[in-house]
């Protein structure tokens, strides 16, 4: 009996959010005396990054090195891990939730009969059966999910467990597996992504402009307290809209759901649908010139003043301190 | 050309939401029910296709009757039928059986579903009833275009976006700006009710999982207030007190 856990890696090295889902089944291991655990790389990785993956957790990494693998074909990653959950014999599946994880998660369930967990936010309770807290309702809510089968597919979101850091090194071990080419139906003919850019759903801080920000031209401000900060940038839904920002930038409801330990929001009213993106963070600042904006409710700590003017001070403030 | 789309009805987005009987069930006390807002996408970018391609649209909900007139609305924005499988969505496995039952006795050449339903927020129904039925499934789709039998899609990934082609048949989870959210015309009300809605029994699953109890997040405290003069208070804050820094 082992956990798998499903590592997607970009530019070389292996995602935070994975090495949190390393951590979480770590923690679950010792928590269930569920055994081993066990990572699974897909595709063009260093060895050396690989075994890095054991200072959050893991013992072993198995690595399936198929370059055909490099690009995120769904159902290949999918079918390449029901094949080494099966071959080793594992009985939970560990992975971050992702674009990729996501539907890789879902395809497994089927493939394994098991019980799926989405948006898992703690470790489960297993002194009485298994039960596992989820956030529900876009982080509005939480449901305590009982899973009844054997195989079970926890796909966990940020900050759901501490990262580990201390581990030893893992060993890395080949592993060679045939997939079928019926595999690769839906191509993918291209990508187009930012380079080295902090990735919003992974970042420990974010700094989030809205419709306040008056102007596209207005967001060096944002970016320069975000270079500062070593912080992703954000906005808010009329941005990305209007075409001011990028949509992978589009926190809320219906965009981008972030979790990290520090959101700043400038400019932004705080509407129902904003917030529900952001209710995870650890700590939220808003900087807004109307002392009545909703978002104050929802913050820890808050300015009321012009972004125009706060920011560049802000910036200058938090360059002091470094 | 036949076209699913597969839509939830859910609390509207500005619901406050509370939970009764000992936090095991939820509060529909006041609360206003729609569409899910993905699944909107989807629904609007399958009638902009079933107006250019001549394709035929049906919309399914599974549910209990009190889904009828979400599934009423989406006939009205332009769906020609609609099918309720008579049952409470347990889980993401559960409901995704449910639609791949329907989809093998229909044969429907495109399957568009919304990137994820804003109750549970899963993402996962597309992605278990196209490894059901032995077909690709993409999520989060934000643009959709079919050429003959090949389908162009955008896909969002984490810090960009990745383009891919694949032929029909397909599923694809939907997000915007795939099309723009269409309000239901006078027209298209007075139609929908004489459109068939057609209700179904559901087919046999076994459990997987289950909701025991639900739960709220702690109250926030109180906001802190720092004078916009005096930013440096703020880093402080967030470095000796937060220790965010
Ligand atoms: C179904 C649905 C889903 C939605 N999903 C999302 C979502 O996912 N994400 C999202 O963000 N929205 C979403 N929305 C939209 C949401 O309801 C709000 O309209 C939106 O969040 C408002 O954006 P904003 O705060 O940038 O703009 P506004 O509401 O216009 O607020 C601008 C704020 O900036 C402040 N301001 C102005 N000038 C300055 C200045 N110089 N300095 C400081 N502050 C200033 C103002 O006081 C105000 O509070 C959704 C809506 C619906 C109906
Ligand atoms: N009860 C349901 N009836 C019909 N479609 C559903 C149902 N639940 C989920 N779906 C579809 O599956 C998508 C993803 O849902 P989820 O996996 O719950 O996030 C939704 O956006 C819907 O298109």
């Amino acid at each position: 009996m082992s956990i798998l856990v499903y590592i997607e890696h970009a530019d070389g090295s292996v995602k935070k959010t994975s090495l949190e889902a390393v951590s979480y089944g770590k923690a679950l291991s010792e928590r269930t005396s569920a055994g081993e655990v066990i990572a699974l790389a897909l595709g063009t990785i260093s060895d050396e990054e690989l075994a890095r993956v054991g200072s959050a957790g893991a013992s072993k990494v198995l690595h399936v090195a198929d370059e055909k693998l490099n690009a995120g074909v769904i159902q290949a990653h999918a079918d390449a891990v029901g094949q080494v959950y099966k071959q080793i014999g594992a009985e939970t599946l560990v992975l971050a939730k992702s674009s990729l994880g996501d539907a890789v998660a879902a395809r497994l369930a089927v493939k394994l009969d098991a019980g799926l967990v989405s948006n898992v936010a703690e470790l489960p309770e297993t002194a009485d059966g298994y039960k596992v807290k989820r956030s529900i309702y876009t982080g509005k809510a939480f449901a305590e999910t009982t899973v009844s089968k054997n195989h079970k597919i926890l796909a966990i979101k940020k900050n759901a467990v501490d990262l580990k850091t201390d581990g030893a090194d893992a060993s890395v071990e080949k592993v060679d597996i045939s997939i079928d080419a019926s595999n690769f139906a839906a191509k993918i003919t291209s990508t187009d992504k930012a380079e080295g850019e902090i990735l919003l759903p992974e970042a420990d801080i974010v700094v989030s402009g809205g419709r306040g920000m008056k102007g596209p031209e207005n967001w060096g401000m944002i970016e320069n307290l975000a270079k500062e900060l070593g912080a992703a940038t954000g906005c808010s839904k009329p941005v990305s809209d209007i075409g001011w920002r990028p949509h992978h930038e589009h926190v809320g409801q219906t965009g981008v759901k972030v979790a990290p330990t520090l959101y700043v929001a400038v400019g932004i009213s705080g509407a129902i649908q904003h917030l529900a993106g952001v209710n995870s963070s650890k700590c939220i600042v808003v900087i807004n010139k109307d002392p009545e904006a909703p978002f104050f409710k929802a913050a820890d700590y808050g300015i009321v003043g012009d972004a125009f003017e706060v920011l560049p001070k802000l910036t200058e403030a938090v360059k002091a301190i470094k | 050309m036949k076209i699913l789309v597969c839509i939830t009805h859910v609390p509207d987005t500005t619901s406050k939401i509370q939970f009764t009987d000992n936090n095991t069930k939820f509060d529909k006390n006041g609360v206003q029910f729609i569409i899910g807002p993905y699944d909107d996408y989807a629904l609007a970018r399958a009638v902009e296709l079933k107006e250019s391609l001549g394709a035929s649209l049906t919309v399914l909900n599974v549910g209990e009757a009190e889904t009828e007139p979400t599934l009423r609305k989406a006939l009205a924005i332009g769906a020609d039928d609609a099918i309720r499988i008579n049952a409470f969505p347990t889980d993401a496995l559960f409901v995704a059986k449910q639609i791949a039952s329907i989809a093998k006795e229909n044969n429907y050449d495109l399957i568009l579903m919304g990137r994820e339903s804003i109750d549970f927020n899963g993402g996962m129904v597309h992605g278990m009833v196209g490894e059901l039925l032995g077909m690709p499934s993409i999520s989060p789709v934000m643009k959709l275009d079919i050429e003959g039998d090949t389908v162009k899609m955008a896909r969002e990934i984490e810090g960009g976006k990745e383009f891919l082609e694949a032929k029909l048949p397909l599923i694809a989870g939907c997000q915007e700006p795939i099309a723009e959210w269409k309000i239901p015309n006078m027209r298209g009300i007075m139609s929908a009710r004489t459109k068939p809605l057609n209700v179904v029994d559901p087919v046999d699953s076994e459990i997987a999982t289950d909701v025991t109890t639900f739960q709220l997040p702690p109250a926030k405290g109180s906001v802190t207030l720092v004078d916009k003069d005096n930013v440096e208070e703020l880093v402080k804050l967030l470095k000796n007190e937060a220790k965010v820094l």
